[in-house]
């Protein structure tokens, strides 16, 4: 288990930077081989600093600086030339590295935004909304510190560490071995600390969604908060959770700060460590044993000295970046992970095309016509057949799950002919909503079979499918801009004259030019700024504006009052008129003149028949209607 | 505005002046440090014995401990200090909010304030933790590193008085630079954070409307437009380093030629080689601490975006707070509305209601009905205070609603608002809302009347029931019963029902109407309704429109008398139809 969890997060890493290189086939390479080269030519120069501070020793007593002049100018040439490398490559690398980090994210939310797209409706269905989101934010957040700040630290702290090293085994191997020793310490005291900072940092997230989840419900219903002065109650439950968020975060922080100065003084020791061994070999005379095979002397000493202090800072910088990077290789995860989901599959193969008849035969053709057609190509003989789009949807014997285990429709078999008005009744969970998910296909039925206009539905393409049928929901989803672009979403190359006319349909004009801007008002996130039932009447606009030979209404008149759904369903019954129409409503004068009522229970159809053969039949819909009844 | 914020740092004082003076401690040694390991650097190099490095060593060691319990005991404080001012700014705002009148609340969504809660506190708690642990070491580092190095380098040191203020200029510079851009993309950021909400939130439009194409070509050039702008300010700061690395080679090129010149003409006089590595160790620090400083600024300045937020929310002033000598007792059930007008803003130039005159009898059973936006919320909402009329008088009992206190007043008015929320908790916690010390039995009485027991019997756990958040696991009628009873149990002389048995059945909905004139006959009742038939039996009927009110009477009166009653009543009744 624990392996495994470890094979998945080196699985992430790679996967990381297989993407990364994928993205910036030539930058990263060149950025990576930047990396390196600055991290090796920024060490070099204390092998210079060495020479010249062993000249400046050899020669100081002389007193002579034109004796050594020449040589010390053009070490420090060397050292300057050195930097100028350094300088430029670091240069380079870094503003490289903020184009790559930024390009990277960006084409990683495309990639998730544009993969989110194709995902099926049950994702959405299944998954928190909130826990989508933060994909977006804070994984994307955590990436953004992993790519542009740890991996290049990580990568030039490795390169320093390994560069230092063979230096350090060419001047003693003895020595080295100290410094090792040391190092395993720092390591171990960064495995002990740094895990527990990681595990306070796992609870802390824990209880910083807590603290989410309570203010969000308090907040959602602050004014009912008010309404019972219920203020201090509350106050005293948040305090409960808050409290738990501090100790956790608490506790966190102080392993995470601690860290930095317990190394760094780890580091400090290990100086002296190295400082008194030195000495030791040195007055001990022990032989040294080296690449060089240069024999114990203060010149190895000294740059050990400096080196060790360079081995224990890179040391340091790694440490510091295990939270990152732990955080950040879970957040990659999470991200692959929605990158990962199945995409919702298309194996339709009927268009819809625009279309006109001539002698009595339909002939596709490019322009609107306003009538539309199926093409159906037959792969068997090649052959392409015309169906004329006319809303004929029938459903035949289904059944559907949700889940394998739990039927939520048994046996539903109806039939809505072209410009019927077929209406569901039923309980919340009776499997209304589900039977209109089934016909444009957000999900696909267990058994049976749905054919539109006598076309298997699994033969059409989805997007042509859903294309000619219009939507409204109770839940308005309302998009931030300006009315007129709202109404306009049914359909992207309407005139504004179109949309306007839409709106007139839907009798939402009335209220839209009373507002400050009209058609320009921006509307803020989710149509706050209006009434529930002027989104309403705003989504039955954009889906008359789309014009849809088929129309599914969940539920869509419930937030209007009576008197104006009056008005409304005159202009819905304008647009509807020849088409066909599913209604899900528990209003019972709104569903009251269809052509068939169903009422369901427990996925099944109980009753089915127009308004006034239901009423003789004195069945569940008479309760209903004559409010013995409640649906719940 | 950081007056503000700072009152909440309260108990942590202290761990926030802790902090800072350990970083003093740890500060100190890791500067003296250095000297000693100069000194140590030349002892062995002048081949000393080994007890003289052993003597060094034990001084290193205690001053690396010092240093180790300063840096230790620092990093802890700041945890602390910046982790309870944290809590306790969350716990302020909390406070506050809760203390909001319905306008200020109107004025916030509930996600903005989440964020300020949450990511925009955070932002913040690393700042501060920034300030006390960071913004107090660089300058002391810096400061105490100068020192050093004209102690140990003498003149030598002058070099630092030209490096580091042209590092200085040019890091001032590229915060000067970015700041703006980041201010600017960092809106922009939560912009298209939103956009990606509302996308996943309509996900069922979206797909519907085949517009994922569309949305997927809006999202991207969203995106592009954060990415650019980001890239460009991220291409400033990537300045930083390579300018700190160009100081410091140009102090090390410095030190090493004119130091060499310096050791080898005065023969070792005024500078010798350990202090010279002494140097470049001090340059390192001196130059980082500078940068850090930098950082420090980038990080204050994009946390002051969040600290606008968090003020913002701290001063918005209740709008509505009891009076002094505030009135306690509500002496009936009666109600004045004496020519009222009222708006929502005070900017708006409409009125949302106009000229109300309205008086209703302590006991009274009225009925309001109208149409979509003509105000029937508004105008209950002013009975509770819950908003205060922009002119004339509102009197409950006589009494000027604005001379209660508003806990006794609304204890006393109990509103079943529109859009009622059931909170994560058993049915009987959500009810004692109501009532805190309600007993079982006057819960189920409340629920008799409002006619929620006889399901809340059928639940498995009764009375225990647990209820998701948001009331999700109950029906629609279901919850508004509960929402009714929860009412209930306050016991009020005043009893408002906004619109709160739409999805109850028509009978139901009757006979709760009947428990009521049965149980609480003494309290006043006020029932918004669609439906005629949810009014048909009030003693009086209010017909509103476009906030004024068209007429008063009984159902037999207003259906004579009154275009809009009819027009309503006959949408619902043409074919003797009623809803379910």
């Amino acid at each position: 288990m624990h392996k495994n969890k470890k094979a998945k997060k080196s699985h992430t890493l790679l996967r990381l930077f297989k993407m990364l290189f994928r993205f910036y086939p030539v930058m990263m390479p060149l950025v990576v081989f930047l990396i390196i080269f600055s991290a090796v030519v920024s060490s070099a120069p204390s092998l210079f600093m060495q020479n010249i501070i062993s000249l400046v020793e050899s020669s100081w007593q002389a007193g002579d600086w034109g004796a050594v002049s020449g040589q010390i100018l053009s070490l420090v040439g060397v050292l300057v030339v050195f930097y100028v490398l350094s300088l430029a490559s670091a240069f380079a690398f870094t503003r490289m590295m903020a184009i790559i980090t930024q390009g990277f994210l960006k084409k990683l939310r495309v990639q998730m935004f544009g993969g989110m797209q194709k995902l099926p409706l049950r994702y959405f269905d299944t998954n928190n909304h909130g826990d989508i989101m933060s994909h977006y934010t804070n994984d994307i957040d955590t990436l953004r510190q992993l790519v542009s700040q740890s991996l290049p630290q990580l990568l030039i702290a490795g390169i320093t560490v390994l560069t230092v090293f063979c230096i350090m085994l060419y001047f003693s191997i003895w020595m080295t071995l100290v410094v090792i020793l040391g190092v395993i310490v720092m390591l171990l005291i960064t495995k002990k600390i740094g895990g527990g900072s990681a595990r306070f940092f796992i609870r802390q997230q824990k209880s910083l969604g807590e603290v989410e989840g309570y203010v969000e419900e308090i907040m959602n219903g602050q004014k009912v908060v008010k309404v019972f002065c219920h203020e201090e109650a509350s106050k005293a439950d948040f305090d409960r959770v808050n409290d738990e968020l501090f100790r956790n975060m608490e506790k966190a922080n102080k392993y995470a700060n601690t860290l930095g100065p317990i190394l760094n003084n780890i580091g400090n020791v290990l100086y002296v460590i190295v400082a008194l061994a030195g000495g030791l070999f040195l007055l001990s005379g022990t032989a040294n044993v080296s690449i060089s095979g240069l024999a114990f002397s203060i010149s190895i000493v000294v740059p050990f000295l400096n080196m060790t202090k360079q081995f224990a800072g890179n040391i340091g910088q790694v440490s510091q970046q295990i939270n990152p990077v732990v955080m950040g290789l879970a957040g990659a995860e999470r991200i692959f992970e929605l990158m990962d989901q199945e995409p919702e599959t298309d194996e339709g193969y009927v268009t819809l095309v625009n279309a006109r008849e001539e002698n009595g035969q339909i002939v596709e053709c490019s322009e609107h016509t306003g009538v539309w057609a199926w093409k159906h190509p037959h792969s068997a003989d090649g052959s392409v057949t015309y169906t004329r789009l006319r809303g004929d949807v029938r459903l035949n014997h289904v059944d559907f799950g949700y889940t394998p285990e739990k039927t939520v429709l048994h046996d539903i078999t109806l039939y809505a002919e072209a410009g019927q008005k077929v209406a569901f009744v039923g309980a919340t969970g009776a499997g209304k909503t589900t039977i209109t998910n089934l016909i444009n296909r957000f999900y696909d039925i267990a058994d049976g079979k749905i054919r539109y206009d006598g076309i298997n539905i699994n033969k059409i393409k989805k997007a042509d499918l859903r294309r000619s049928m219009g939507i409204v929901l109770q839940d308005s989803n309302l998009f931030s801009g300006t009315v007129m672009e709202n109404i306009r979403y049914g359909k992207l190359d309407a005139t504004d004259e179109e949309c306007i006319a839409a709106a007139k349909l839907a009798g939402a004009d009335d209220f839209i030019t009373r507002l400050p801007n009209g058609y320009d008002t921006q509307i803020a996130a989710n149509g706050s700024s209006l009434s529930q039932g002027q989104c309403q009447l705003l989504t039955i606009a954009r889906a008359a504006v789309a014009d849809p030979p088929v129309m599914i209404l969940d539920e869509a008149t419930s937030s209007i009052d009576t008197r104006t759904e009056a008005i409304v369903q005159r202009g819905m019954d304008a647009l509807m008129k020849g088409r066909t129409v599913f209604v899900i409503a528990h209003r019972l004068s709104t569903v009251k003149n269809s052509d068939v009522i169903m009422v369901l229970e427990n996925g099944r159809i109980i009753e089915r028949g127009s308004h006034e053969k239901l009423l003789e039949e004195k069945g569940k819909y008479y309760q209903l209607y004559t409010g013995a009844f409640e649906l719940e | 505005m950081y007056k503000e914020l700072m009152k909440s740092i309260r108990e942590y004082k202290k761990p926030s002046i802790l902090s800072p003076i350990f970083v003093t401690i740890e500060v100190l040694m890791e500067c003296i440090i250095p000297f000693y390991v100069a000194e140590l650097v030349n002892q062995i190099k002048n081949g000393c014995s080994i007890d003289v490095i052993v003597k060094y060593g034990c001084i290193l060691v205690v001053m690396a401990g010092i240093s180790l319990a300063g840096g230790v005991l620092a990093g802890s404080a700041a945890a602390t200090a910046s982790s309870g001012f944290a809590r306790n700014l969350r716990k302020d705002i909390f406070y506050r909010i809760q203390n909001y009148s319905f306008e200020n609340i109107d004025k916030f969504s509930t996600p903005s304030l989440v964020t300020r809660m949450t990511t925009d506190i955070t932002n913040v708690q690393m700042a501060y933790m920034m300030i006390i642990r960071v913004a107090v070491r660089c300058p002391l580092m810096l400061v105490f590193s100068f020192v050093m190095a004209f102690v140990m380098g003498g003149r030598m040191a002058s070099i630092f008085l030209i490096v580091a203020p042209i590092l200085g200029i040019g890091l001032g510079l590229v915060v000067w630079k970015t700041m703006p851009l980041f201010r600017k993309v960092f809106r922009k950021y939560d912009a298209l954070n939103n956009s990606i909400q509302e996308n996943v939130r309509g996900m069922r439009v979206v797909k519907s409307f085949v517009r994922e194409d569309y949305e997927t070509k809006k999202f991207n050039a969203a995106a592009e437009d954060v990415c650019r702008d980001f890239t460009r300010a991220e291409k400033i700061l990537a300045i930083n380093n390579p300018l700190m690395q160009f100081c410091l080679y140009v102090v090390m090129v410095f030190v090493l030629s004119f130091g060499s010149y310096m050791i080898i003409s005065t023969r070792g006089l005024s500078l010798d080689v350990g202090q010279f590595s002494a140097l470049l160790t001090y340059s390192f620090q001196i130059l980082s601490s500078l940068m850090m400083v930098s950082m420090v600024f980038v990080m204050i300045t994009m946390a002051n975006e969040s600290v606008h937020r968090i003020v913002e929310v701290l001063q918005e002033e209740p709008a509505i707070t009891s009076p002094e000598n505030a009135i306690t007792e509500v002496k009936d059930g009666s109600i004045d509305f004496d020519h009222v007008n009222f708006k929502y803003a005070s900017r708006a130039n409409k009125m949302v209601l106009s000229d109300i005159d309205l008086h209703i009898r302590s006991g009274e059973l009225i009925g309001i009905i109208g149409g979509t936006g003509s105000a029937k919320s508004s105008l209950i909402q002013l009975i509770p205070r819950l908003y205060d009329a922009t002119e004339g008088d509102v009197k409950v009992g006589g009494v000027d609603v604005r001379d209660y206190d508003l806990e006794a007043l609304r204890d006393q008015v109990a509103v079943v608002l529109q859009k009622n929320v059931l909170f994560s908790g058993t049915i009987k916690e959500n009810l004692r809302w109501g009532n805190p010390n309600a007993t079982d039995a006057e819960i189920e009485e409340a629920c008799r009347l409002a006619q929620a027991d006889e399901f809340v019997q059928k639940f498995p756990q009764k009375y225990d029931t647990y209820i998701e958040q948001g009331g999700t696991n109950v029906s629609g009628g279901q919850k508004q019963r509960l929402c009714i009873a929860r009412a209930l149990l306050k016991k009020p002389k005043i009893l408002i029902l906004d619109d709160s048995t739409s999805a109850v059945d028509t009978k139901t909905d009757a006979l709760i109407r009947k428990a009521f004139r049965e149980f609480i006959p003494e309290t006043t009742k006020i029932i918004i309704a669609q439906r005629t038939s949810s009014v048909e039996d009030a003693d009086r009927i209010i017909v509103m429109n476009q906030g004024r009110i068209d007429a008063i009477g009984t159902h037999t009166e207003l259906l004579k008398n009154n275009a809009i009653y009819r027009e309503v009543y006959t949408s619902q009744n043409k074919a003797g139809d009623q809803d379910a």
